[in-house]
């Protein structure tokens, strides 16, 4: 059961995993405008500096909105497919859940570009609003894959005992039903925003004069003088979320003790 | 099956309509745009609606896409083999040497690093691998070398090592699946019949695993492919993939039709080797009942 | 179970040629039958012999192709199951792990007009009804599966249903937990007095509670009847293999009349049995009889008997502490029948190889065409 290489090289891919993310904090609270050894001396004054930076805020603001659109709309239409897929045969299901579940397997350029022509096609401006739809799409796999967890834990009789018992198939929903995946949507909402929140090439392609957060961070790379704020904003953002994937996780655990399972993986 | 559609295949249809439309409106039908525009002609700055193959000979024969197309793929296949072979050991690793109520802290904690922006971790592979970056800067200062080290920016090596880490993850997570499935008293009854540990390993974990391989190699392969964001930044223009040659057809130079060829291309090849490896893994399951 | 029950009571269940088709599948082949009020009855067989779907087309959780289901006379075609005056003990309780138990036990009350205090009091006495007095305010998901089943009970019977149905309620407990509850739904059933249908594979289960059993094979029914004559008088060698355990001897029928037939059994010899206990059906000729292994008494020593005689030798002996089991070959057949015999003080235990005398009456006897 003990073997010593496969436990360091297990700790050595740790290591390597998460070197770049650890560089982070070190060079947002290093005194210099370089990023490179040796080392200047500790400072804040990055951190200062992103703070002050208003054009930041706004695009955080708009991410923040994106996010939270996309994680509400993609848990919705996740719930939606998830229990159509997992209660009722219907012709085509395979299909269908196929199709939603195709932006997983397909490059996000590809997405992207498709969307984009689409809409440079018809017409339509490019805005928060094309983010989103964009974000949408490739959230709700995600979405799907977590809440059709949670309904397959879910034990079959307990529709069948509450409707026994006198309720009709909405009030099932709301007081047997939802309770019982509200942890899968709690996760579900909190991925599709993590998700939403790191997105780049959507973001970039689809976005109009409004631009999120990631599309800010990328047009300041090319400035060197502005790179060390990026390390500053680079670290609160890998904290907001591994803290985000924390209460997640933690939702997914707890979702399954409620229900009496025992929890082996991760998520997917 | 009494009648075309029962009471609840109508439920079920109602269910998943708005998500299966929200797909069909802003997935399905814009494919079939691209797969369509592929087939017409640029005019000025706007497509004409005039048929053609001329597309896809020269995407298929034109120097400076095959180039692409060629480094794309040395690219991806290059990270992919990398990836997997390196995700294997700690996969099994998770799933033979953690005790069962560590094994979700370990796969949390292995996931956590690809929930963090890509975008900034691209971009501190580029800050660790460049001219005056962290690996330079750092083993001058340590005194181990005299002049910056050149083999280590602006190539594919570069590449490959930024989106080895990048994709790391999804490669470990189908491994460890498959691995888990394997049942325990099988490896058991080997080693009670006298075989080695190397042997068991050989000829009945590895076989076994080899579904979950395969999938990883698919969920390495196909997003890597199509990466923008890594030959962007690390690449500083010099090393475009398919996805920045998409974008400067049909961004920056309003070839939509050209760019719409490279996309089916792309998908082509990336659905043709996929299938490669699904018959491969189909070889195998055959193989072992 | 108790041989006094009336049976003039009105129908409670009525099943009038009922079919069912699960696409090409005949599910339910024509069950024409009927539950008294206030009866323990059972549905009994093996898996996939419709047992279950019978019961869920009781409580509306499956339709039915064709014929009629009354319950207390009225067709439910078209009733929904929430309407139905009927509740139902699933087989996985189906407990909600979000609930407290008293919420579980009170959650069909919902609707109920009454004030919350005397809803309260209506759950506490169920709770108590079932032996789980102050555990109302234990989480569900807390408790083993003795406890989740009687909180099923409790929370089916609050509503005063008038049949209470259950789905295979004791397959999940472990023996002596099972025991226990058979004796507890007796004790519920007679304190309640209503119908309770229950559906089990086991047939020392549905013996042993059951005041008339059904016994379903591939959708049909092969008997209803009472425990009693179900095991005595079982009317076809399926149903007599399926409720404990019978011997089959080879015989051929000399003659035969309205009221009785003459036979001659393999190794036994010559019998006449009355019509009663021959009611299987089927052609003539080649028949067998079967007997239960208690029917028969060795004799020991010089013990005699009022009763006919034959030989046999024993083949083997099986000791179970308060019976002994002898597989015996009679003179002129191949093939061992059991016996058994209760081990008396004193009595001895005869060895393999031994030869030894038995007793038998023809009464004991059923004849399978």
């Amino acid at each position: 059961m003990n073997n010593p290489g496969l436990r360091a090289y297990a700790i050595g891919y740790l290591v390597f995993l998460y070197a770049p993310i650890v560089l982070l904090p070190v060079f947002a609270f290093n005194d210099s405008a370089v990023i490179a050894f040796p080392l200047q001396g500790f400072t804040t004054h990055w951190f200062k500096e992103m703070w002050a930076d208003t054009q930041l805020f706004r695009s955080l603001k708009n991410s923040l909105i994106i996010a939270g659109t996309t994680s509400v709309i993609a848990t919705t239409l996740g719930l939606l497919a998830a229990r159509a897929t997992t209660r009722y045969h219907f012709p085509a299901s395979a299909g269908f859940l196929g199709l939603v579940m195709l932006p997983l397997v397909l490059p996000e350029m590809i997405v992207a570009m498709s969307l984009l022509m689409v809409l440079l096609a018809i017409g339509v401006p490019l805005s928060i609003l094309t983010i989103i739809l964009g974000h949408v799409l490739i959230c709700t796999p995600f979405a799907v894959a977590i809440m059709t967890s949670a309904f397959q834990s879910l034990d079959r009789s307990l529709e069948e005992a509450a409707i026994d018992l006198g309720e009709t198939a909405a009030s099932t929903f709301r007081l047997i039903i939802l309770p019982l995946v509200m942890p899968g949507i709690v996760s579900s909402l909190l991925i599709s925003f993590t998700v939403s929140l790191d997105e780049f090439i959507i973001s970039f392609f689809l976005g109009g004069s409004e631009t999120a957060l990631s599309v800010y961070i990328y047009g300041q790379f090319r400035f060197p003088a502005k790179v060390p704020a990026m390390m500053a904003l680079g670290t609160i953002l890998v904290l907001v979320s591994i803290t985000l994937l924390s209460i997640a996780e933690y939702f997914r655990r707890r979702g399954i003790a409620r229900t009496g399972g025992k929890s082996s993986g991760g998520f997917l | 099956m009494a009648k075309a559609l029962d009471a609840e295949a109508r439920k079920g249809l109602a269910l998943i309509s708005p998500t299966a439309l929200f797909s069909i409106i802003l997935l399905a039908a814009p494919m079939g745009l691209v797969v369509m525009y592929s087939f017409l002609t640029d005019g000025n700055n706007r497509i004409e609606w005039i048929f053609t193959l001329q597309n896809y000979v020269e995407v298929w024969t034109g120097p400076v896409y095959r180039a692409i197309m060629f480094r794309s793929l040395v690219v991806s296949l290059t990270v992919t083999l990398i990836t997997v072979l390196i995700a294997y050991p700690i996969a099994y690793y998770v799933s033979f040497h953690v005790p069962a109520a560590r094994k979700s802290m370990w796969l949390f904690l292995i996931t956590i690093p690809f929930w963090t922006s890509y975008l900034i971790r691209v971009f501190l592979w580029k800050v660790i691998l460049g001219y005056n970056g962290v690996i330079n800067s750092g083993l001058f200062s340590l005194g181990i070398i005299d002049e910056p080290l050149q083999a280590i920016n602006y190539n594919v090596g570069a590449l490959v090592m930024t989106l080895a880490h990048a994709y790391a993850p999804f490669a470990i997570l189908p491994i460890f699946v498959a691995l888990e499935k394997i049942d325990r008293s099988l490896l058991e009854a080997g080693q009670d019949l006298g075989e080695s540990r190397l042997v068991t390993f050989w000829r009945v974990t590895l076989p076994l695993s080899m579904t979950g391989v395969l999938a990883a190699v698919l969920i390495v392969f196909i997003p890597t492919i199509g990466d923008y964001v890594t030959p962007d930044l690390i690449g500083g223009g010099k090393l475009p993939m398919i996805a920045n040659m998409m974008e400067v057809r049909i961004l920056k130079q309003g070839d939509r039709a050209i760019g719409s060829a490279v996309a089916v291309s792309a998908m082509l090849i990336v659905a043709l080797i996929s299938i490669c490896f699904l018959l491969l893994n189909r070889r195998f399951l055959r193989g072992q009942k | 179970m108790t041989p006094n029950r009336p049976e003039n009571r009105a129908d409670m269940i009525e099943f009038r040629d009922v079919h069912k088709y699960y696409g090409d599948y005949h599910a339910l082949r024509g069950i024409t039958a009927s539950i008294k009020a206030g009866e323990f009855f059972s549905l009994l067989g093996p898996s996939g012999c419709g047992k279950t779907t019978l019961l869920r087309t009781i409580a509306g959780f499956e339709g039915i192709s064709s014929g009629i289901v009354l319950i207390d006379g009225k067709d439910v075609a078209g009733v929904a199951a929430n309407v139905r005056p009927t509740n139902m003990v699933f087989q996985s309780y189906a407990i909600f792990p979000h609930l407290t138990v008293a919420e579980n036990v009170g959650f069909g009350l919902r609707k109920d007009p009454r004030s919350f205090p005397e809803k309260a009091a209506a759950v506490a006495e169920a709770l108590e009804m079932v032996g789980l007095k102050g555990f109302g305010i234990r989480a569900a998901h807390a408790l083993s599966g003795g406890q989740r089943q009687r909180v099923a009970l409790a929370r089916a019977l609050i509503l005063k249903p008038k049949v209470l149905l259950l789905d295979e309620p004791l397959s999940a407990l472990d023996k002596k937990l099972r025991e226990q509850m058979q004796v507890e739904l007796i004790r519920l059933q007679r304190q309640v007095g209503i119908t309770f249908i229950l559906v089990t594979h086991d047939q020392e289960e549905a013996l042993v509670m059951s005041d008339r059993i059904a016994v379903m094979f591939d959708g049909e029914i092969a008997q209803l009847a009472d425990p009693e004559s179900l095991y005595r008088r079982p009317n076809s060698r399926k149903v007599a293999d399926f409720i404990g355990t019978m011997n089959f001897l080879p015989a051929t029928i000399l003659s035969e009349s309205a009221d009785q037939v003459e036979i001659e059994a393999q190794g036994l010899g010559r019998m006449t049995l009355a019509a009663d206990q021959c009611r299987s059906k089927g052609s003539a000729g080649e028949v067998t009889v079967g007997f239960r292994p208690e029917t028969l008494t060795l004799l020991f020593g010089a013990q005699t008997s009022t009763d006919r005689e034959s030989e046999a030798t024993v083949e083997e002996v099986v000791y179970y502490g308060d019976m002994t089991y002898y597989d015996l070959v009679f003179a002129g057949t191949n093939d061992p029948m059991r016996v058994s015999m209760r081990n008396v003080f004193g009595r001895p235990v005869l060895d393999r190889g031994a030869r030894t005398r038995v007793a038998w009456s023809p009464g004991a006897f059923v004849l399978f065409r």
